[in-house]
């Protein structure tokens, strides 16, 4: 039970690349809070410093509210789960699982027993005696969090914990994992390149951008208002609508004819800023040809992908590119032509600078 | 011609090729295998009835069983030492950067070859004469270790280089000392590697003949290789009763070790990394 608190954090290498640049960030006691960005984001350089595998170069680290910033890794109370899982291949699934007991010197009887009573619920039992060769690969992820349990950190880190799995597999891993960390309690970070896995499992969740971190907050607040233009590209699993033009009477002229409407509480922006118009995809609702308000944006369908149970529509018009995710049997052919229609309040409003910060009211 | 013909032919000719070579290398193992059961032997491979009386006339030799137990002892005691100070380097350089690490490793790989080799000869015995290490096991054995190391160096470190850092990493993580890092998790895993390297260099130093031929002085602590040399009669010819069991006997240990060591070692890596 403890909290995690992030300072300043620096990690800056050798040559002078900073992995981890100035971070602050609190996790509360029992948070499932994910580390979310692009490959290179600096996400895992930040887990693997909070393990102490890297040397802070600025910063604090406090686990509940102690400073474990210059301590070595295995005096920070943490157990962590490796990409690849780093099961020693030369043990028994019980030997794994009872290392960290074999290191705290727990005699043998009792590292086997309490091996066996971890191993129990993630239902490894009659895998005991095998070796790591001999398991599956969600078997292998299973021992691995059992080899994490059983030294009862104070704090679980996992690293991409289930990108090694194959896609039917990580949905299953995906639930099992948020109702062991549920039922375990213990505050845990995890770091994922997928955005529907941070979306998915965490209680809040940071996107990180070249060692920085873009936004912090729930996967709900996260995905309805990114708070900047990378992280609106980056989120949701369709690709969002953003379109930069200049405020008109309360409009957003983007060219082409292309007047896109703005929520009542944006109409007050002064006239000729450059802004970034967005919208995602899955309030965006199809029209007939009728248009009472001029919200509508009319065009031809340029493209259609199914999605399953929805289909993703591209609209041309005015040469710019409109996508709505619109729902099953209502499937327009290419060429056809379709009115596309924004929820009004679900349009977003960013600067058309190098930030990108979303424009609040 | 017609085709199917030089088709049998061309065939028939392939064989012919194949089996001379098969001959030309079969040859001396079998020489190797049957000359000793054979009475009055020679040059030539010969079929008769099986004697142990060349293996009796072997045992009668005094200098026999103490050059295989010298034989034993400097293969056994440099290939140890091969295997200790290589997985300790190997590990070292695969793992802490060095600048120049590289050049450092070809450097050394170049230079082991003279070491050992007979262009070095004169200077280490004088280095080992002013050391007082001539006429013995231990001068021997470091001339030897000098020599496989780089190499035994360089093939570990290549196999220490393909083991994931993340198994030390996670023993980090749950507290691990660094030398319970090497002794639970470094050692066992490269196990395989340093088995590898450990017969390899038992079997370099079994055969070597010059180092303790120069080195050495005293007969009886010649290993086999070197002994093997003196079985000739006055006359300066060769006694194959002596030669040819000898060299059998010789040979036994070394191929019994290779079946053991991959029998249990494999030669293979076992896995564990899911990736």
């Amino acid at each position: 039970m403890a909290t995690v608190e992030l300072t300043d954090l620096v990690k800056q290498y050798p040559n002078g690349v900073r992995g981890v640049d100035g971070v602050d960030l609190t996790i509360a006691d029992g948070e499932f809070f994910a580390l979310l960005g692009p490959s290179g984001c600096g996400k895992t350089t930040l887990l693997r410093t909070l393990a102490g595998l890297e040397a802070a170069t600025e910063g604090f680290i406090r686990i509940d509210d102690r400073d474990v910033t210059t301590l070595d890794p295995g005096e920070r109370d943490v157990a962590m789960v490796f990409q690849d899982y780093a099961l020693f291949p030369h043990m028994t699934v019980t030997e794994n699982i009872a290392y960290p007991l074999r290191i705290q010197k727990v005699g043998k009887a009792e590292r086997a027993d309490r091996a066996a009573r971890t191993a129990d619920p993630l239902s490894l039992g009659q895998l005991l005696e095998r070796r790591p060769a001999q398991l599956s690969g969600g078997q292998q992820q299973r021992v691995a969090l059992a080899r994490a349990i059983a030294c009862h950190p104070q704090v679980f880190l996992f690293d991409e914990p289930l990108s090694n799995l194959d896609a039917r597999l990580r949905l299953e891993a995906r639930t099992f994992l948020k109702q062991l960390q549920r039922r375990l309690g213990v505050t845990t970070v995890f770091v994922t390149h997928d955005q529907a896995e941070a979306l998915a499992m965490s209680d809040r969740m940071a996107v990180m951008e070249a060692g920085r971190i873009r936004q912090v907050g729930t996967p709900r607040e996260v995905f309805q208002r990114p708070g900047s233009l990378f992280v609106a590209n980056f989120i949701g699993a369709t690709p969002m609508n953003l379109l930069e033009g200049d405020l008109v009477d309360g409009r957003v002229d983007v060219g082409g004819g292309l007047a896109l409407p703005v929520p009542p509480s944006h109409r007050h922006l002064p006239d000729g800023e450059r802004v970034v118009w967005g919208i995602r995809p899955e309030y965006v609702g199809a029209q007939g040809p009728e248009d009472a308000d001029g919200d509508v944006v009319a065009g031809t369908v340029a493209a259609v992908e199914n999605l399953g149970v929805t289909v993703l529509v591209t609209v041309e018009a005015g040469g710019r590119q409109l996508r709505a995710v619109l729902p099953e049997g209502l499937e327009p052919q290419v060429g056809d032509p379709l009115g596309l229609r924004p929820q009004t309040d679900r349009v977003l409003l960013y600067r058309a600078d190098e930030d990108g910060a979303l424009i609040e009211p | 011609m017609n085709p199917v013909v030089r088709g049998v032919v061309g065939r028939i000719g392939a064989y012919t090729a194949v089996c001379t070579l098969v001959v030309f290398f079969a040859l001396p193992l079998l020489w190797l295998v049957l000359t000793p059961f054979t009475k009055n032997p020679t040059y030539s491979v010969r079929f008769s009835t099986p004697t142990l009386g060349n293996f009796a006339k072997l045992a009668e030799n005094p200098q026999v069983w103490p050059s295989i137990r010298n034989s034993i002892l400097l293969a056994g005691g440099s290939s140890l030492l091969v295997i200790g100070l290589a997985a300790l380097a190997a590990y070292a350089l695969s793992r802490v950067r060095v600048p120049g690490r590289d050049q450092l490793l070809y450097a050394l790989l170049l230079l082991s070859s003279i070491v050992t080799g007979t262009a070095a000869m004169v200077p280490i015995f004088l280095m080992l004469f002013q050391l007082n290490l001539i006429d013995r096991h231990t001068g021997v054995i470091l001339v030897l270790t000098g020599g496989l190391l780089p190499a035994a160096v360089f093939m570990l470190k290549d196999f220490v280089d393909g083991i994931p850092r993340s198994y030390e990493e996670s023993a980090r993580v749950f507290g691990a000392k660094p030398l319970q890092i090497l002794g639970h998790v470094v050692l066992p895993v490269i196990r395989p590697g340093m088995a590898t390297v450990g017969v390899w260099a038992l079997v370099q130093v079994w055969g070597n003949f010059l180092v303790p031929y120069v080195l050495l002085a005293n007969p009886s602590k010649q290993p086999a290789a070197v002994v093997m040399y003196t079985f000739y009669d006055a006359g300066g010819q060769p006694d194959f009763a002596l030669i040819s069991t000898f060299a059998l006997v010789y040979s036994i240990p070394v191929v019994l070790l290779y079946l053991v060591v991959n029998r249990r070692y494999g030669f293979s890596f076992q896995g564990g990394i899911k990736g």
